[in-house]
């Protein structure tokens, strides 16, 4: 085990897949000379040179295309949105480009591409710097969606998303790159579609994922010292999601409150939440809750923010609720 | 900028091209009108868009390719589909949706696709395979390879902010691909002139230092003789083309539009179908005394023919089975 940031994670990732396989290349606004905006890409122009570490002009829309193009021909293309938000200007490539692709040629042209970056709120950033794209990419049949919360699953699910033949989105944190964790030594791919279990527990599951796995935790240890037991699940993949996980914690503990970054309207606990009342409506003790960012676009004050941002006070209120343990 | 002019007197010594040439026109002409046929009696379903009139630009610009050579082009692909070597039987199965289509019943009209000709599809999103297009010179230049990839588009699409992308990053980046506006004067039912601030789409090419060519789009030799210019700037010189191949449609934006109307009259329909690509070629064959009558019925007989079994193929297809729904959103 080495103990490296989330960031140097995911360089790890792209630097091992690109000596491995030469098909693969990163493509972005600022990958190369200024070794990424976030310096996901630090020292990789100097490895691989120009030709696949490839700075882009600022044209979300045209350089995705360009991914399309070079997949649909059996290059292993990784695009790097400087964040999200951008990619909006480039969502037609993705959603109608490659994730159909396959579909609208019945087999003929599978999409073997990496769309990556970070999504979610950071630091009053305000309106359009601040949002979490997960439901978005994860309604669209073809696309794989995959969110992880720490270094070893940046490094390991970027890696799997390279070799996945599929369109993978990564939706990195921007608040998670400085963050340090364990990662294993030698090759290490996490599968894209198994869930997490963070924290074992039996009265309550608190299904979590990317930037809601601390707050989660944080929220677990608040509860156990009044005796509750959570049970923590980074979902990690948000499409294909691993119902049986989920499906089975909550079998065990009845319960459920599901905490996410993004907007509550269509959200990924919105769709968590059907999927186990279908699955384990007998078992529940307690209707399923969610904690969600406020319905609004972010403000840039700070007091303000901070009110929007799902936290680990609000987890453990919503914990309390589920398990009729409220003061 | 150049000007391409049609040549002058055609060569008895390439008969054999030209009648290919004449030959692939006619199956388009054919193909579609058959297409047309099946869609009034509801056999085909969808957004279906025609390709009549518009012949010499697929067959000038397809017939000088190699066969690793790439093609993509928007949702009027027909043309395009059968010239790169789609059967017509592959082409009418999934213009009626059955198993045996190109696309296995999965794309219809507006997606056809080859694997086995390079054939990258038709896309239904104005101008989304542009960026595409570029993207396969991307690939090719990446591998060191000789192949060029040829985009067709509408003259609509030159507005849309991804023609201007791609072919800023296509120049930048000397990408082998060949962007073909095929200028037929309406984006659906909007004049050029209403769309555009000019109406000369090669200009366009200026603001990106990329070479360009205005091209009769009625004249098929014409379309060849400036497409191998573009293919060897492509193949040779590793550099993109922007081709403004002016053109008309005879027939509506789609099968549910009208031919004339609101935005262009029934006049200026008559009057443009006297320069029809496939009568014109004629004329020119049997002044030039290439071919004669005889010839071109000979021709087209064949062709009936060959349509004909495509329709008695479609017809006689099974339809995908229930459980493709569920194959091919995914690859292992």
């Amino acid at each position: 085990m080495r103990t490296v940031t989330y960031r140097d994670a995911l360089n790890e990732a792209l630097r091992e897949e690109m000596e491995r396989d030469p098909d693969v290349f990163l493509m972005g606004e600022e990958v190369g000379v200024y070794q990424g905006a976030y310096k996901v890409s630090r020292g990789l122009l100097d490895q691989f040179g120009p030709d696949r570490v490839v700075d882009t002009p600022i044209a979300e829309l045209g350089f995705a295309g360009i991914g399309v193009g070079a997949a649909m021909v059996g290059l292993r293309p990784v695009i790097e949105f400087m964040t999200w938000n951008f990619a909006l200007l480039a969502i037609d490539q993705i959603v109608n480009s490659a994730a159909k692709m396959l579909s609208m040629s019945d087999g003929q042209f599978p999409i073997p591409i990496v769309f990556r970056g970070p999504g979610g709120a950071a630091l009053q950033l305000a309106g359009q710097h601040s949002q979490a794209f997960e439901s978005w990419y994860a309604h669209i049949p073809g696309l794989k969606v995959v969110a992880p919360a720490d270094a070893a699953d940046a490094k390991g699910l970027l890696k799997a998303a390279i070799r996945d033949n599929n369109p993978v989105v990564v939706l990195e944190g921007e608040m998670l790159y400085n963050v340090k964790g364990e990662i294993p030594d030698g090759e290490h791919v996490v599968p894209i579609g198994q869930a997490a279990i963070k924290r074992e527990g039996d009265d309550v599951t608190i299904v979590c994922h990317s930037k809601t796995v601390v707050p989660a935790l944080k929220a677990a240890e608040t509860l156990a010292k009044d005796g509750i037991d959570a049970e923590v699940i980074d979902l990690r993949t948000i499409r294909p999601l691993d119902l049986d996980t989920l499906t089975r914690s909550v079998e065990k503990t009845n319960r459920c409150v599901i905490a996410e970054e993004g907007w509550p309207v269509c959200g990924i606990g919105a769709q968590v939440a059907y999927d186990l009342q279908e699955r384990a409506f007998d078992y529940l003790d307690a209707p399923i809750t969610r904690v969600t960012g406020a319905d609004v676009p972010m403000p840039y004050n700070k007091k303000l923010e901070r009110a929007a941002k799902t936290n680990p006070e609000r987890i453990t209120e919503a914990v309390r609720s589920v398990t009729y343990t409220s003061a | 900028m150049t000007q391409v002019k049609a040549g002058t007197k055609l060569d008895p010594a390439r008969t054999e091209f030209y009648r290919e040439l004449l030959h692939q026109m006619l199956r388009i002409r054919r193909l579609e009108e058959r297409a047309a046929e099946a869609y009034a009696l509801g056999q085909i379903g969808g957004f279906c868009h025609l390709y009549i009139g518009q012949e010499a630009v697929a067959v000038g610009s397809i017939t000088p390719l190699r066969d690793d050579d790439y093609v993509i082009t928007s949702y009027r692909d027909h043309g395009h589909a059968i010239v790169r070597g789609i059967s017509a039987q592959g082409i009418m199965a999934e213009l009626y949706g059955k198993a045996t289509g190109c696309s296995g019943g999965k794309g219809g009209s507006m997606h056809l696709f080859d694997a086995a000709t390079n054939f990258l599809g038709g896309h239904a999103i104005v101008g989304g395979q542009i960026p595409i297009a570029a993207g396969v010179g991307f690939a090719v230049a990446y591998r060191g390879g000789d192949q060029v990839c040829v985009c067709y588009f509408g003259d609509a699409a030159a507005n849309i902010g991804s023609f201007h992308e791609s072919l800023n990053i296509a120049s930048l980046w000397k990408l082998p691909t060949i962007f073909i506006c095929e200028n037929n004067r309406y984006g659906m039912g909007t004049a050029l002139g209403r769309a555009s601030t000019t109406e000369d789409i090669a200009t366009r090419a200026c603001a990106y230092d990329i070479a360009a060519a205005t091209v009769d789009g009625m004249d098929v030799i014409a379309v060849h003789d400036a497409m191998s210019e573009a293919i060897t700037r492509a193949r040779n010189e590793k550099k993109p083309t922007l081709l403004d191949i002016q053109t008309y449609r005879f027939v509506g934006h789609s099968m549910s539009d009208p031919v004339h109307g609101v935005y262009r009259t029934q006049e200026e329909v008559e009057e443009e179908k006297e320069q029809d690509p496939i009568s014109r070629f004629c004329r020119r064959l049997e002044q030039d005394g290439i071919m004669g009558v005889k010839d071109f019925e000979a021709l087209d007989d064949e062709i009936k023919k060959e349509m004909d079994d495509a329709v008695a193929f479609a017809e006689n297809s099974p339809d995908p089975e229930p459980e493709a729904l569920y194959t091919n959103v995914y690859a292992d």
